[in-house]
């Protein structure tokens, strides 16, 4: 349901400020988003001191230094800091990325940080990705045949092959999703951009043999056709792909197969 | 697994901000004008039929409304109307361009969204002094 503004515990009040700048340098200020679990305060925003000469370029780099310098208590997650885990999606300096693909410049003022939106928070800028992951499996993104099995592996044209480039590469990242307004208001019944772009990716395979099954999983008033094609999706995505497009191509199929 | 094990886990969990923190993306704005303009178009409506109404009920009250409508309030209210009615319906157009799987690299979508803003305030203007006879008509 659509709520414009946050609930009483969720509002956010101005934090602490850590490591003000006092030496000469590069100095540049990072506004994250805070939530403990362990107390009894509201969500704040702590700001935070760097100087960039000795840190690296990315957003990703900046926590990492405030993690291991200023305040071990800043929590968040990431992996592989190359932009192929998708663990660091966050919202920064108003939309959602990559921590680890953002470079640190590219930001004007201060840079600021929250969870991806309209999300439960597990802890700072953790959130709890438990429903987007459920949603994913109803989707069943696993190869589904009725043809007896080839003794070796599946088969599939180079040209069809590449009718799943700019699908296979989603590394599920949440960001495109979390961007959603239809999915802020609706995340209990639409599916969202991330998974509709995976359940377009399996219709789209070549060997995959549900695809029936798949478009009628689709067939309901939230799941798919929550999404009004407000294009922050595709804005959002860190990996470049075009979830309102594979959107579109899964409303077309559904009334190709009417007509 | 809503909350986690132990301490003071049955701690409700905030929701993150949303809307309050999202770039305003000319894309994002333009499906919120949209939604409010189709819902000013019921509005709209309303007062296309009390003119119709009034016409049918007789000079008198025809005159009545023409009256209010030409009034500046009046035509302040009409010309909001003119315009909610072409940004609305240039925005049909465009969701059907996209309903084709057209147009929708980053680029060409907000080259249309700019497009429908910029010719709905256009044609609002140009139907506007059309009307009121500062260009064309009379002639």
């Amino acid at each position: 349901m659509v709520q414009l503004t946050l609930p009483n515990n969720s509002k956010i009040k101005s934090g602490k400020t850590w490591n003000k700048p006092e030496s000469k340098g590069k100095w540049k200020e990072f506004r994250i988003y805070r939530w403990s679990p362990d107390d009894d305060a509201n969500p704040s925003v702590d700001n935070y001191w760097l100087n960039l000469e000795d840190c690296g370029p990315m957003v990703l780099d900046a926590l990492i230094k405030i993690k291991g310098d200023i305040d071990s208590t800043l929590t968040f997650r990431r992996s592989c800091r190359e932009g192929i885990c998708g663990s660091c999606s966050m919202n920064i300096d108003g939309t959602n990325t990559l921590a680890c693909l953002q470079a640190i410049e590219d930001v004007k003022g201060p840079v600021k940080i929250y969870p991806l939106p309209h999300m439960e928070v597990v802890k700072d800028l953790v959130p709890d990705m438990t429903n987007f992951y459920a949603q994913h499996q109803s989707i069943e993104p696993w190869l589904q045949t009725k043809s007896p099995t080839p003794p070796k592996e599946w088969r599939q044209s180079h040209e069809d092959r590449q009718e799943l480039d700019s699908l296979y590469e989603c590394i599920l990242c949440a960001c495109c999703s979390t961007s959603c307004p239809s999915y802020w208001w609706n995340s209990d019944r639409y599916l969202g951009p991330a998974v509709l772009l995976q359940a377009y990716r399996w219709v789209n395979d070549s060997r995959d043999e549900a695809t029936g099954e798949r478009l009628d999983n689709l067939e309901d008033p939230f799941r798919l056709y929550r999404c009004h094609t407000i294009m922050n999706c595709t804005k959002a995505c860190p990996k470049g792909l075009n979830p309102a497009k594979a959107i579109a191509e899964l409303k077309k199929l559904m009334v190709e197969r009417r007509v | 697994m809503a909350h986690a094990e132990g301490g003071s886990a049955a701690r409700p969990r905030p929701t993150s901000p949303h809307i309050q923190i999202y770039s305003p993306m000319i894309n994002m704005m333009m499906s919120i004008i949209h939604r409010i303009t189709g819902a000013a178009l019921y509005f709209g409506s309303l007062l296309l039929a009390i003119w119709l109404i009034a016409a049918a009920m007789g000079p008198d009250a025809f005159d009545q409304v023409n009256v209010l409508f030409g009034s500046l309030l009046g035509k302040i209210v009409l010309v909001g109307y003119t315009w909610a009615l072409l940004h609305h319906m240039l925005g049909g157009i465009r969701h059907f361009i996209w309903d084709t799987g057209r147009g929708m690299e980053i680029k060409t979508a907000d080259m249309l969204c700019w497009v429908s803003i910029i010719l709905s305030i256009a044609l609002t203007t140009v139907i506007w002094l059309v009307a009121t006879g500062v260009i064309g008509g009379a002639a």
